[in-house]
């Protein structure tokens, strides 16, 4: 079952107090909200008690002044009433988007600090459900559950009071009822919670249903699987259908069942009270008050009971958000991290690294006792087959993992002791898939670096990217979107290596695109490439010849070792794994010579 | 919020035919509405006779008679009321099952253009939370306008039997009661639709951030996506808190209405009940009918949205349901059809978006051949093969299967014989079992296996703890860019088709395991056709024909040799290669 799916319990104590401490710079704020309600129950209160004495001491003798005075109190209150609840809505809303603002600022600064590790094991769609929807739930608990749920609680409470300082035996007869209404509740929510959590469930799954079917639909149209499909569909709706089915059935009866709580508690008013009337022991405008009161009672308590969904949710998102709130980020500054004043130079060594993603399993080393060194300004080309190990070794570079063991240096120094920030813009990566933001083509060079327009500018000029802005009507301004869509394979590459360029690290790391692009633009690519490495140390996972030979000293790597490394020329000369991959890569270019 | 305009509501008339389908518990629906709302006036009725009794001479058995009605009534009310929402809510329920599995056959049948036009995302929305407004307007929608203008219609009546002139004073605060729903009622519903558009904007901004947090990383630019994050959220807040203004006030304006009119009876009833016009109970029936109408007061401006909602998502709704399959078998379809494999281009021409893509296409595939198809980037390769499962549909009499033209081939029939591996895979979130399996109708644990060993994938899939059975994706594990692409070449080798075609599909496997996978599949379509597209020299060399597409055109035909002594595009392209190579020997 997914996280999503699973809902527990409505009130959590150790929840709630870690929610509550999110009120606290709006404690003012809240205590007026309190207060406000406090005295809105009260003034719930009075209005049955003015009825009372408009009908025995006003209507009952004749007295028109007097009734006169009893509406325009009422209306008075009504007045008061009114700016109360304004105020108070007003109040207890504002604050709770404050604690949204608050919460979604915590819970993404959190995600911020996340290393890759994390990210590897969450989906982008469930991070944005905890920033978004979880966030948002737990606003409606701020703003409309807790703080209406004593809203409610202080109605009921006022209208017991009111009721027994009225007249006490009524008011305990009248009060018979309220155990009824609590057994009522209980058996609703007990019901309803099911019928709840079964729907839920059901809509995450027609929700992933539909969203992998509308992304593959020509797959699955190519493939013949419509009528499959709809049938699987066809089920998990079915699911969806009955488990609302029984929703209904738990809501239909639970209303008519309290209205008919209330009705016997009015005839018990109109039974007993009326003999009271009758033996002069109660008045009629008391018997009246009752009747009124009887109709307020039942509302807080239908009220409350569709409050206990929005608890329980808030519960499962607390739990949800705490736990994404307490996860630790696997990679943090050193409290006594070097950010040294000087730039980095580039010396680069991995000293009998061995490197695992997941630590615990057994024997899944990715990277076995990896030892090399790249002196400032050298290149090197790490080659080998898929899964040998290149990307890892250049993400623990810029600490994106840490290692288990042996050490990273950089300039002599090992990297874990080094400040993070200083580390990784010391590196300019550019990976394979090309990551675009949408903006423009100049925030997609620049990010949130201050670099000037002239500085981007120069950048693309460099990379080759400029001919293409060229033919942009805004140029540097055209805008980027949906992931770069408009753009090719190439020209995202280019916009990547500008990236970098504009940066202007001491050391490039580049994870050479696999996808093959039109000549034109290969030759475009091979340029920035060239331009990139001079003057850096550079690690190229490399997959073209060209860049290959570019560089001062090659690694062969296979399954995680460190198997050769050398020249191009000399490794040819090994005759061993690289000269393997080389004429794997190239042989038809051999058969070829002849005709040429 | 005009709800008056007849032209508006059309939208609505595909519900009809469901609504048609459930008549039955919508007639038993609405006769539950109105007997509920007669035993809910009933009442206050009752409540009238015992006042008015008691203020007189009454007995301790006539008390106890009224109280046994009193509860009598309201049992029946509540059974009805029960049935009420059973049968409608129950209605709406069935017509949404109904209606959501109607729009995924009807989303099944339409073609790949219609997906490439639409966002993922925004028929997300449609299938999901257009479909669940319209279950709303359905059900509480309908339910509640009933049910309000019932009890509404029958609680004046009775306080108009009371005392008409009462009634119409009281009566003074309710057009200022329906103009505050409509005045505020609109401006809530802009300013909610602008916060869920700022909502939507912090939406996509988390989305982003997160898909590319890598590169945040790398560039160490937390510190601004955070500063981008706190304007997007501020921004948000304050729209939430410009509408948190209107409804804080929204809501305690329609009590303090509803309260004037009580201050009203209590004042003008009470002189009535001294004159003697009215009866003690006449007055307290008075309060109780107007308590009555205070929820329907409230629940107007609720209601009247969920029916706007309901329409304005009906009509995205429709979007969907009227866009038209196009591809879909024709009336001079030939049943029974076979395919052996030949394919042959016609002297074709295809214009996508106003666009040529394809000009004067001619190419023949004998039954049997390999074709490979090079070129640049958007020369128009992957539209020419996506023509032949026709999802995209070819000009008629252009493209023949066997000599037959392809739109007299059953689109089943047609598709059942190709195994085609698009450029960018995707797999669905299953085992990976069922993911090889996804287009045959049964397949043996060894049929599964010679897939997977033949695109090389097995021994990956042994590595995993569950083999086979391990799940793809975001319940499972994530599979590398060129694992996937293996997997999708052993859902089309298990279907055993006869095309295959691989459209650039092997672009994220490594040379050394391509070499091997072309190698495997040569075995496999010995006496089948297939259709390569790539970059790489080194897939297409073998090829029976190679054929060279620039700009929608056939500018280069013929084999490795031929095209080499040509000296064209495809030489130059080898030659690129090869110049390579030679740098590398001269140094």
């Amino acid at each position: 079952m997914q996280e999503e799916e699973i809902l527990g319990k409505a009130y959590d104590s150790r929840l709630m107090r870690r929610l509550i401490t999110y009120l606290r710079p709006y404690k003012k704020f809240v205590a007026l909200a309190f207060v406000l309600i406090l005295f809105q129950s009260v003034l719930e209160t009075l209005f049955p008690l003015l009825t009372k004495m408009a009908i025995d001491d006003y209507i009952a003798v004749g007295n028109m002044a007097g009734l006169a005075l009893i509406a325009a109190a009422f209306a008075g209150l009504l007045v008061v009433k009114f700016l109360a609840e304004t105020v108070q809505t007003l109040t207890l809303q504002n604050t709770g988007q404050g604690i949204l603002f608050d919460m979604r600022m915590q819970v993404f600064g959190h995600l911020q600090s996340l290393s890759p590790s994390f990210y590897d094991r969450n989906p982008v769609g469930r991070l944005i459900t905890r920033v978004i929807t979880d966030v948002d739930v737990l606003n409606e608990l701020f703003s409309a559950g807790i703080v209406s749920i004593f809203g409610d609680i202080f109605t009921l409470l006022g209208i017991t009071i009111a009721i027994l300082l009225l007249d006490w035996d009524l008011g305990l007869v009248t009060l018979s009822v309220v155990p009824l209404i609590g057994l009522t509740t209980a058996v609703f929510r007990y019901k309803a919670r099911d019928s709840y959590r079964r729907v839920r469930t059901a809509i995450a799954r027609i929700n992933a249903f539909l969203q992998e079917h509308i992304t593959g639909m020509s797959v699955v149209q190519l493939y013949n699987r419509e009528r499959k499909s709809q049938r699987k569909f066809e089920s998990i709706n079915d699911t969806h259908f009955r488990a609302n089915l029984d929703a209904i059935v738990a809501y239909a009866w639970f209303y008519p069942a309290i209205e008919l709580l209330g009705a016997m508690a009015i005839a018990l008013v109109i039974w007993y009270g009326g003999g009271k009337v009758l033996a002069g022991t109660a008045t009629l405008g008391a018997l009246v008050a009752f009747i009124q009161y009887s109709q307020r009672f039942f509302m807080p308590i239908a009220d409350m009971s569709e409050k206990y969904n929005i608890l329980q949710s808030a519960m499962a998102s607390s739990e949800r958000l705490f736990k994404l709130l307490d996860t630790p980020p696997a990679i943090v500054n050193d409290p006594k991290a070097i950010r040294p004043a000087e730039r980095a130079t580039g010396d680069i060594e991995f000293r009998n690294v061995w490197f695992a993603y997941n630590p615990s399993g057994k024997d899944e080393w990715v990277l076995r006792d990896v030892s090399f060194h790249v002196s400032p300004g050298e290149s090197i080309a790490i080659v080998g087959h898929t899964g040998a190990g290149k990307t890892t070794t250049a993400s623990l570079l810029t600490r994106f993992y840490d290692i288990q063991k042996g050490q990273i240096l950089l300039d002599g120094r090992d990297i874990a002791s080094l400040d993070i920030a200083y580390l990784r813009s010391s590196f300019g990566v550019v990976l394979q898939d090309v990551f675009l933001f949408s903006g423009t083509m100049e925030s997609n060079i620049r990010l949130g670096s201050p670099i000037s327009r002239e500085r981007v500018a120069a950048a693309a000029e460099d990379v080759n990217l400029a001919p293409f802005l060229k033919t942009l009507p805004l140029g540097l301004d055209h805008p980027v979107n949906e992931r770069g869509s408009s753009l090719s394979a190439g020209q995202r590459q280019l916009l990547a290596f500008a990236r970098a360029f504009a940066h202007d690290p001491q050391i490039l790391i580049l994870d050479e695109a696999t996808s093959s692009v039109d000549t034109e633009t290969e030759i475009q690519i091979r340029a920035a490439i060239e331009r990139l490495m001079a003057g850096r140390t550079s690690i190229i996972i490399a997959h073209r010849l060209s860049t290959i030979q570019k560089c001062d000293k090659i690694i062969v790597m296979h399954k995680g070792r460190v198997r050769e490394s050398g020249t191009h020329q000399q490794l040819l000369a090994e005759r061993g794994l690289y000269y393997k991959l080389y004429q794997l890569q190239y042989k038809d270019q051999e058969v070829g010579v002849p005709g040429d | 919020m005009a709800i008056v305009h007849p032209q508006k509501w059309r939208v609505l008339s595909r519900l009809l035919v469901y609504l048609r389908q459930n008549k039955l518990r919508l007639v038993l629906g609405f006769i539950s509405i109105v007997l509920t709302n007669a035993f809910l006036v009933a009442s206050p009725w009752v409540i009238k006779y015992a006042v008015d009794e008691l203020s007189v001479a009454v007995t301790r058995e006539r008390l106890a008679y009224y109280a046994g009605l009193l509860v009598g009534i309201t049992f029946l009310e509540g059974c009805f009321r029960f049935a009420m929402r059973w049968l409608l809510i129950g209605v709406s329920r069935t017509i949404e099952y109904d209606l959501r599995n109607d729009l995924f056959r009807h989303m099944a049948t339409l073609p790949l253009s219609f997906y490439q036009k639409n966002k993922t995302g925004d028929l997300m929305s449609r299938a999901t939370n257009d479909l669940g407004n319209v279950r709303m307007l359905l059900g509480p929608g309908i339910m509640y306008t009933a049910n309000t203008a019932l009890t509404a219609v029958f609680a004046i009546a009775l306080m108009l039997w009371i005392d008409w002139r009462l009634t119409l004073i009281a009566s003074i605060p309710l057009p200022l009661v329906s103009y505050s729903v409509r005045h505020f009622g609109k401006k809530i519903h802009d300013l909610t639709e602008e916060s869920q558009a700022k909502l939507a904007d912090l939406s996509a901004r988390v989305q982003e951030s997160m898909a590319g947090i890598r590169v945040v990383k790398a560039f160490v630019q937390e510190d601004h996506e955070i500063d981008e994050f706190r304007r997007s959220n501020l921004s948000l807040v304050d729209k939430n808190r410009q509408l948190i203004r209107v409804t804080s006030i929204f809501y305690p304006t329609m009590q303090f209405m509803i309260g004037l009119a009580v201050v009203i009876v209590l004042w003008l009833g009470g002189r009535r009940v001294v004159e003697g016009a009215i009866t003690i109970g006449d007055f307290v029936a008075f309060t109780v009918y107007l308590g009555l109408l205070t929820w329907p007061m409230i629940a107007l401006g609720w209601v009247v949205n969920l029916l706007e909602r309901g329409r304005a998502s009906m009509e995205r709704l429709n979007y969907i349901f009227d866009s038209a399959p196009e591809i879909c078998d024709s009336a001079g379809v030939i049943r029974d059809f076979s395919i052996r494999g030949a394919i042959e281009f016609r002297n074709l021409s295809f214009s996508y978006n106003g666009h040529a893509t394809l000009r004067n296409i001619s190419l023949s595939i004998p039954h049997g051949k390999t074709v490979a198809i090079v070129g640049a980037t958007g020369s128009g390769k992957s539209t020419l093969v996506q023509l032949i499962p026709r999802l995209y549909n070819p000009p008629p009499d252009s493209l023949f299967v066997d000599g037959v033209p392809i739109e007299k081939i059953p689109l089943e029939t047609l598709r059942a014989s190709i195994g085609y591996i698009p450029q960018d895979t995707f797999l669905f979130g299953e085992t990976i079992r069922e993911n090889i399996a996804f287009g045959v109708d049964a397949a043996s644990d060894e049929e599964i296996r010679r897939a997977a060993r033949i695109s090389n994938i097995e021994a990956d899939i042994e590595e995993f703890q569950q083999g086979f059975d391990t799940m793809v994706g975001e319940r499972g594990i994530t599979l590398s860019g060129g694992q996937k692409q293996r997997t999708a070449i052993s859902r089309a080798v298990v279907r055993n088709p006869k095309i295959l075609i691989l459209d650039d599909a092997l672009s994220s496997v490594d040379t050394y395991t391509e070499e091997r996978i072309l190698h495997e599949l040569k075995e496999v379509m010995r006496d089948r056709t297939s259709i390569l597209i790539s970059h790489r020299v080194s897939t297409v060399r073998e090829a029976d024909e190679i054929v060279v597409l620039d700009r929608g055109e056939i500018v280069e035909r013929g084999t490795h040799a031929e095209l080499l002594a040509l000296d064209g595009y495809y030489a130059g392209l080898h030659r690129r290669q090869l110049l390579e190579e030679e740098l590398a020997v001269s140094e």
